[in-house]
């Protein structure tokens, strides 16, 4: 057996150094409060939402690099990172955790039961066995939903075209979030009596293909908040432009690029509102097993106006049904 | 900073169950000479089968052998889809792991994600006999990945071990000398998706939930390990070549853990993970040139 003494030496000697240069700082006094952050991957929603927790931290009291530490982990979408960094968040002895989306949310929660955490961006918290239940938690979790108002949003659509006999459901059913929305809406439409048609894409690859099966057979779309669709918005816009079809999407930013009209959430203040209801359980007023999980306070009627005149409607006309 | 006592013990206990991952690829990348991208498809799969079981209170131990009998039948598809189809072995991963996408979505019942929070699982099972959370992990992930190795030596020693060692080396001398190289493909691709839906399944327990995207990147851990203890210890035997596996699976953590702890930027992490593999990849050319003798970089050593 050769062991390879000076390779083993090396790695060590690095282990200890690396761990060395990490240990710099974070000594300091009790009264700076040290929050953990997970987040599964760059999305622009989930940045949005982590920049509005920062804010509304800030809005309490909570000021980075004043009376606030904040050890931000990104998993990058590799989803075996996420236990070692929940680890690391809580053997760092982290006075609160922020959980964003639902992978990284479940990792921290099956990490510690006792360290007050909140989550944001997850769509249904009980179905992700989070909380007990959304009114009383019962744990150490609580947070915000970003469920969207898709009763709302289907109601919108189906102003916009009144005499639909089949409306297109489109998303990639590899994301827990969306596929809960999209049975959602499903049962909306079938409700109201039109046939409903289901596209689903696993990658951005798919996006533009399924888009054109479903604008080319129904008279209107219905997209979720979903990652796979809100990253190819641009082409989904393209599509529902040529073959004038109206599309309603879960989120602003999806109109934005890609759609006609949406009554949305707006990530950052979601991240806001979350960041309130960390900073009253760093100010030890309140604790996350009575805190009621939030819905989403701000809600907005957007209008692309663009794709409205491009589809021959009169943007005024849309209105945000009651 | 982490405490580094804290940290050895948490990059313990997960790498000896990615260890039961990389021995699987292992089988395929080195035993047969194969790159089998099944992996990332048997991985998620065999974490739904113990998740769906467990959520179905079915008992954890034999919710995670269902998770094995499942990452056999994957192994078994690329292996038909391999050698009676014909088609390129990387292709016949791919495919598979493709269409296992859409089984692992069905099994754990059309969702994406499914949560084992406040579950038992093999660990809280452990957990009543071994006081803390993470001795529940080492203690069973080193028992599981000591019964993989232990029936992996068992086998290999056997006529078929030895006639599926022979096929990986040289196809041809071992057709010629009456192997059914075909069948012994197809074991070894079902035998190596068996350890990766086993580590798929212990793994989700770990974690708390079973997501549909996390295959992504797993061959690559495993890969990773078998380069990492093939640096630290050249030409071994089978036998200890699977442990010094189980250690490099263990050190790979570690060297991740070890750059989480310097906070890089989010954006960098990607890169900063892709050095950690290009020195891991790169070191046995160091080596090489050092010894000057050229040789076999083959890492096992077939002599028994």
């Amino acid at each position: 057996m050769k062991v390879n003494k000076a390779l083993v030496g090396l790695s060590i000697a690095g282990a200890l150094l690396l761990s060395g240069c990490a240990n710099k700082g974070n000594s300091g006094d009790s009264k700076v409060k040290q929050v953990g952050v997970l987040q599964v991957v760059q999305h622009p929603s989930l940045d949005k939402a982590y920049d509005g927790f920062i804010e509304g931290l800030k809005e309490s009291g909570y000021t980075e690099g004043k009376n606030l530490k904040i050890n931000y982990q990104n998993a990058q979408n590799s989803q075996d990172n996420l236990k070692s960094m929940s680890e690391k968040l809580v053997n760092d002895k982290s006075d609160l955790l922020l959980g964003i989306a639902t992978p990284a949310a479940q990792s921290l929660a099956n990490t510690t039961t006792t360290i007050p955490t909140v989550v944001t961006a997850v769509t249904d918290l009980k179905a992700a066995k989070l909380v007990k239940s959304n009114e009383k938690p019962g744990g150490n979790i609580t947070g915000t939903t970003d469920m969207g108002p898709i009763e709302q949003q289907i109601a919108l659509l189906l102003s916009i075209v009144p005499n639909a006999k089949t409306i297109g459901l489109m998303y990639n059913a590899g994301e827990a979030n969306s596929k809960i929305q999209a049975d959602q809406a499903e049962k909306l439409l079938k409700k109201a009596g039109v046939k409903v048609l289901i596209k689903t894409a696993n990658t951005t690859n798919d996006v533009q293909q399924v888009t054109e099966t479903l604008a080319g057979s129904t008279d209107g779309i219905y997209v979720p908040t979903d990652n796979t669709f809100a990253s190819a918005a641009a082409i989904v816009g393209k599509v529902v432009k040529e073959k004038k079809i109206p599309l309603v999407a879960g989120a602003l930013d999806q109109v934005k690029t890609g759609g006609l009209a949406t009554v949305g959430i707006d990530y950052k203040a979601l991240g806001v509102q979350t960041g309130k209801m960390a900073a009253k359980i760093l100010d030890g007023k309140a604790k996350p097993a009575e805190m009621a999980v939030e819905n989403p306070k701000e809600l907005q009627l957007y209008i692309n106006k663009d794709m409205a005149k491009a589809l021959g409607i009169d943007p005024t006309k849309i209105k945000q049904p009651k | 900073m982490t405490n580094i006592f804290e940290l050895l013990l948490s990059t313990t206990s997960q790498g000896l169950l990615w260890s039961v991952m990389a021995i699987g690829v292992y089988l395929t990348f080195r035993i047969l000479d194969i790159a089998d991208m099944t992996a990332e498809g048997s991985f998620p799969l065999g974490a739904g089968i113990a998740a769906m079981c467990i959520v179905n209170k079915v008992n954890p131990v034999v919710a995670t052998f269902a998770a094995f009998l499942g990452g056999m039948l994957a192994g078994l598809v690329t292996g038909l889809l391999n050698t009676k189809l014909k088609i390129p072995s990387l292709l016949a991963g791919i495919i598979t792991m493709t269409g296992l996408y859409s089984v692992t979505s069905r099994v754990i019942g059309n969702a994406a994600n499914i949560s084992l929070l406040g579950k038992d699982t093999i660990f809280t099972e452990a957990q009543k006999w071994v006081m803390t959370r993470n001795n529940s992990v080492i203690v069973v992930g080193l028992l599981i990945a000591l019964l993989v190795i232990g029936l992996l030596m068992l086998f290999f020693s056997t006529e078929i071990g030895l006639a599926m060692r022979a096929t990986g080396d040289n196809p041809d001398m071992s057709a010629a000398n009456g192997i059914k190289t075909e069948n012994m493909k197809i074991l070894g691709y079902m035998i190596s998706n068996a350890c990766i839906a086993l580590s798929g399944a212990l793994i989700a327990q770990n974690n708390g939930f079973a997501d549909l995207n996390s295959g992504v990147g797993t061959i690559v851990i495993g890969l990773a390990s078998i380069i990492i203890a093939e640096v630290l210890l050249k030409n071994q035997k089978i036998g200890l070549r699977l442990f010094t596996i189980v250690i490099g699976a263990i050190l790979y953590r570690l060297i991740l853990a070890l750059v989480f702890e310097m906070n890089v930027q989010p954006s960098d992490a990607k890169l900063a993970s892709a050095l950690v593999l290009v020195v891991c990849l790169s070191l046995p050319n160091f080596r090489l040139h050092r010894n000057k003798k050229g040789g076999s970089d083959h890492a096992t050593s077939l002599e028994d």
